[in-house]
């Protein structure tokens, strides 16, 4: 096995702008929340609101504060499959317990 | 399989691994990813139980948003310190990384005794551990979380103390890059938890 130097797998780093930037446009969205929470006309469409915010506010800090989509991919591997097997297990115990319609159940 | 010719490691950092990754990188986000399945199973069990709590209170009758938005906030912008914190150490900049680290040590301080007093006025107000399955569910819950966001301020402030003697330097960044992983990971996880047992409604 012939062993190689660690490479530099991150080729770009965001600066302080962009880090702010991005605090700035998790701070607005965390207020839309909170904000979107006490709107009672959206109250029957209030769940996929928060859930898509609140996704977009961790993709955010993922991708840009953990650097992943900076680095290696196998980091991305790893991490996906963690939160993929979280996710599907969420359905199955949600769909379980009838929270959820899977098809033909 | 008995040759690996490498040169000896000039950096403590400069390990020759078969994946070209760094190994202690590597690790923690193999736990990461571990991690997200030990909150997904304890979020699952907070949904499961959701709606069907038996006797009162049960946990959306004692919520205050507005108290729990603002230490919200303060954990979303503790990442935005770590996120710094690394930046300068990459840079060289010891001094700012020191009071970055303050930050967010700080900050996640302040969302620790938020904490502490939500659950006190919880206490006051008859939610428990034991009081239903929705006192149960959200206590394990958010205490595991908060456990994590203990120990990552215990991390973070060794980190500053290492630095005060010198020992984490621009060549040493990946410490703190390491540390910011799971400080991150903490963050999101309150993401998830501030969205899904307190803003979404029964």
């Amino acid at each position: 096995m012939s062993a190689h130097a660690v490479p530099h797998t991150v080729e770009h780093h965001p600066g302080a702008k962009e880090y702010i930037a991005i605090g700035t446009a998790l701070t607005v969205i965390t207020a839309l929340e909170v904000t979107v929470y006490y709107v009672h006309a959206v109250r029957p469409v209030l769940p996929p609101i928060l859930i898509a915010l609140s996704a977009l506010k961790f993709a955010l800090v993922v991708m840009f504060y953990m650097h992943l989509k900076f680095d290696n991919r196998m980091f991305t591997g790893m991490f996906l499959f963690g939160l993929a097997t979280a996710a599907f297990t969420a359905i199955a115990f949600l769909a379980l317990f009838g929270f959820v319609r899977v098809a033909g159940a | 399989m008995a040759q690996l010719a490498a040169a000896p490691p000039t950096h403590v950092e400069e390990h020759t691994t078969s994946t070209g990754l760094n190994n202690r990188k590597v690790l923690m986000w193999a736990f990461l990813g571990s991690d997200c399945m030990f909150f997904g199973s304890l979020i699952i069990a907070f949904l499961v139980y959701r709606g069907k709590w038996v006797g009162h209170p049960n946990p959306q009758d004692v919520f205050d948003i507005p108290y729990t938005s603002v230490s919200a906030f303060a954990l979303l912008m503790s990442s935005l310190a770590m996120v710094l914190a690394l930046a300068a150490i990459q840079r060289g900049d010891v001094r700012r990384l020191k009071i970055w680290l303050l930050t967010v040590a700080g900050l996640g301080l302040v969302f620790i005794g938020g904490q502490i007093y939500e659950f006190t006025s919880f206490g006051a107000e008859g939610l428990n551990l034991a009081t239903n399955t929705g006192g149960t569910t959200f206590f394990v819950l958010t205490g595991f979380h908060g456990t994590h966001v203990s120990l990552g301020i215990a991390w973070l402030l060794s980190l500053f103390v290492l630095a005060s003697q010198g020992k984490i330097t621009q060549a040493r960044s990946l410490d703190v890059e390491i540390a910011g992983l799971y400080w991150h990971f903490v963050d999101i996880v309150w993401i998830i938890i501030f969205t899904v047992v307190y803003l979404i409604p029964v």
